[in-house]
């Protein structure tokens, strides 16, 4: 009873990712330049084509600038402080888990992610990658059964670099954006996924992202292929350390489906988000892109971002084929002074397309949240339709959230729809729930997770639970 | 009804109430023996809706003085929640709508906390849907509505008759109900006053917040208080709810005045 106002602040729980593993690291020195990327080029043991590609990456992100019109008010990063290079020592990929060292297992298990034989997850194949490289994947052996290749990418361009080269830089070109740019030229490691025609994959691929170094950027690369009519769910998680520092992390995801294929991405992004007091934590600057290059095409994006002291992200699918389908599914949840600047670009150039948008936005604390949004009908997206929701809840009176959805259309006969709404929990609400038994916390994320119903249930399961509790979670705390 | 030897459910002793700088009660006193009804009628603004919110524990008002008791126990730095658990149920005038919540679930879990505190087993989904279906006959609710978002799109009589589901759900040993009857067509209300007469029982007591005499055409309370300017001003048996139908409130408050001249 003595709340004066019992919503205004829900501080999060310490973070449960935040230790640091103790293991003896490779790392190269600080700084960027050509020498630094062919160092890393020569590290990985790959072929010229790749080489090229990095500095003709590199050479371009020379003449960028920097990006700010999200006015996200970060400062300025120094990116000759920054670690492009970060390893476990002895890090050559291992035949077999039992040769990789067990701290790394017992960081993944504490992770909530047992890599070894008996404890596995099971029908979901892993892909560990620790710092600047891939540790270990599992079920490879019985994907192959089906021809489907899920590995490092690192892996994949000594082994398949004819795959690689024919598709990296398509979706996302080197000149894309700044940090799609820095990332073409350094980065580390990352999943490679291929699908064969007419394969629906026999289980859910997973990579789990795990930053350890303070001082390392993050710099992953993700390229999905699905040859015509073949189906695939990919799932991805992400945790780093508590520093006090920001560490940046700036992947670029690449998904392309040939006709009739399917992809579902999905994405719980729970990397540390700083403290209280806004100090520490990640910047999330991601680029991710599918091309629904085929007729009756899908990609599926859903996503739930909790963590990162700023996130700033737009999957994106460009849908070519006629008919092809682009979804995106997102909960952004932001605490303290976390800030998130994020939502999706469907770019319409086939007939027929479609494409549903469903953004849910909660905002806690002094945070800030926005959906950016672009739907974009070309000229021959002839009687191509889009559907958008964004919904917006405050907690508190010190939060904020924005909506800013772009429409471009060059074609009469197509049809886009938005519906946007913002709510708050009220207190009204919240002693409805608590005079009922209820108590305060689990009042409000009951409020929370039925407010992300929509997303969740685009999940998949096991991840769909997990993102409730994640919520749960971050919301959970002392009231004051 | 009345019975000597009852346990005393609620006890109130000059109260003193406000919400921001704003005096709500100014010196309530109120006793609510178990298998008594008793009926608080009096005009809008009286302080009876916010007498009922501060017995369940609302946030937004503030005691300064006097005190409420249930079976007992001193409420005043108890919980919202936890007074539920205990037995203490409002059923609300407004009920509020809170979009994306199931209703069952929302139902399945307050009255699982209930069942916790008592000490009983936890339902899973199953075993309360056969619950839940038992009770729906009660306020014959469409079974419909469980599957619909708390309150949400429901129509007053709904909401109110959710309210008296979850009553008897939640099966507490006091219920207060606020303008219950507010917002209900005649046979929905003869179907919620049923509702309220049946989960009345000798070891439960019930506080009716009312305008009307209608509602007490279809449940006889034991005693009924008059309030106006944040007191109770008069008190006798249902005759009493009769009296004011016929004469208005003005009555009581002139009898009240010239009590205070002399």
């Amino acid at each position: 009873m003595d709340k004066q106002n019992p919503v205004q602040e829900i501080v999060s729980q310490p973070y449960k990712y935040g230790f640091v593993t103790e293991i003896e690291t490779e790392k190269i020195e600080k700084g960027l330049n050509e020498d630094v990327i062919r160092l890393i080029s020569k590290k990985k043991k790959e072929p010229e084509f790749l080489l090229n590609f990095r500095l003709k990456a590199f050479n371009q992100w020379l003449k960028m600038k920097e990006p700010n019109w999200a006015e996200l008010g970060y400062p300025q990063i120094n990116y000759q402080d920054i670690i492009y290079y970060a390893a476990p020592k002895a890090s050559e990929k291992k035949e077999s888990l039992n040769e990789v060292d067990p701290k790394l297992l017992e960081t993944f298990e504490k992770l909530g992610i047992p890599l070894s034989e008996q404890k596995r997850l099971t029908n979901v194949a892993v892909d560990a990658v620790f710092d600047s490289v891939s540790i270990a994947t599992t079920y490879k052996e019985k994907l192959a059964e089906h021809g489907v290749i899920f590995c490092s990418i690192s892996e994949a361009v000594n082994e398949y670099p004819e795959i690689i080269e024919k598709y990296i830089g398509t979706v996302v070109p080197i000149n894309d954006n700044f940090f799609a740019s820095l990332n073409s030229a350094v980065f580390s490691d990352g999943s490679f996924v291929y699908v064969p025609k007419g394969v629906n994959c026999p289980m859910d691929l997973s990579s789990y992202f795990r930053i350890n170094s303070g001082d390392t950027g993050q710099f992953e690369r993700t390229l999905i292929i699905a040859e015509e009519a073949s189906q695939v769910s990919y799932l991805e998680g992400c945790t780093a350390p508590m520093f006090d520092t920001n560490t940046l992390h700036a992947a670029v995801v690449e998904l392309v489906a040939l006709e009739e294929a399917s992809i579902k991405y999905s994405t719980v992004q729970n990397w540390y988000s700083g403290n209280e007091d806004g100090v520490g934590g990640i910047y999330n600057f991601v680029t991710k892109r599918g091309q629904c290059r085929g007729k009756k095409s899908k990609i599926s994006w859903s996503q739930v971002e909790t963590g990162s002291a700023i996130t700033w992200k737009y999957p994106s699918c460009v849908l070519q084929g006629e008919e092809s389908i682009g979804e995106f599914y997102s909960v952004a949840l932001t605490n303290n002074h976390q800030k998130a600047d994020t939502g999706t670009k469907m770019i319409h150039v086939g007939a027929k397309s479609r494409s549903t948008i469903v953004s849910k936005g909660i905002s806690a604390g002094q945070s800030a949240n926005s959906y950016r949004g672009l739907v974009q009908m070309g000229p021959k997206a002839y009687g191509a339709r889009n559907y958008s929701q964004c919904d917006s809840m405050l907690i508190g009176d010190k939060a904020s959230a924005n909506t800013y959805p772009y429409i471009r259309s060059q074609q009469p006969q197509s049809s886009i729809e938005h519906e946007a709404s913002t709510c708050r929990i009220s207190e009204e609400q919240l002693f409805y729930l608590q005079s009922r038994g209820i108590g305060f916390e689990e009042a409000i994320s009951m409020m929370v997770s039925g407010f992300c119903r929509d997303v969740f249930n685009q999940l998949p399961m096991e991840f769909a639970a997990e993102a409730d509790k994640l919520l749960a979670l971050k919301l959970e705390g002392s009231v004051g | 009804m009345i019975n000597k030897d009852s346990k005393l459910i609620l006890e109130i002793t000059d109260l003193h109430a406000r919400i921001e700088d704003q005096a709500i009660l100014q010196g309530v006193n109120l006793r609510i023996k178990a298998g008594e009804i008793h009926a608080i009628m009096g005009r809008n603004g009286s302080g009876k809706s916010t007498l009922s919110k501060i017995i369940a524990g609302h946030p937004a008002y503030t005691v300064t003085s006097g005190e409420i008791k249930y079976k007992g126990e001193n409420l005043m730095n108890m919980e919202p929640e936890n007074r539920s658990r205990v037995g203490i149920f409002l059923g609300f005038q407004y009920p509020v709508e809170i979009p994306g919540v199931s209703n069952l679930e929302f139902l399945r879990v307050a009255t699982n906390a209930r069942r916790q505190e008592l000490g009983e087993e936890e339902l899973d989904t199953f075993d309360f849907e056969d619950l839940v279906q038992k009770r729906l006959e009660l306020v014959q609710m469409d079974p419909a509505f469980l599957n619909r978002s708390v309150n949400e799109g429901f129509s007053g009589g709904e909401k109110k008759r959710n309210e008296i589901l979850q009553m008897a759900l939640l099966e507490p040993s006091l219920s207060i109900l606020d303008e219950t009857d507010s917002g209900l067509d005649i046979d929905a209300l003869r179907i919620v006053a049923a509702g309220i007469n049946q989960l009345a029982k000798p070891n439960t007591a019930t506080l009716l917040i009312t305008h009307y005499q209608r509602l007490l055409n279809e449940i006889t309370p034991d005693f009924v208080h008059v309030m106006a300017s944040g007191r109770i001003l008069r008190t006798g048996g249902s005759e009493l709810a009769l009296d004011l139908e016929k004469d208005g409130y003005e009555w009581v408050e002139k009898i009240n005045k010239d009590k205070e001249k002399v």
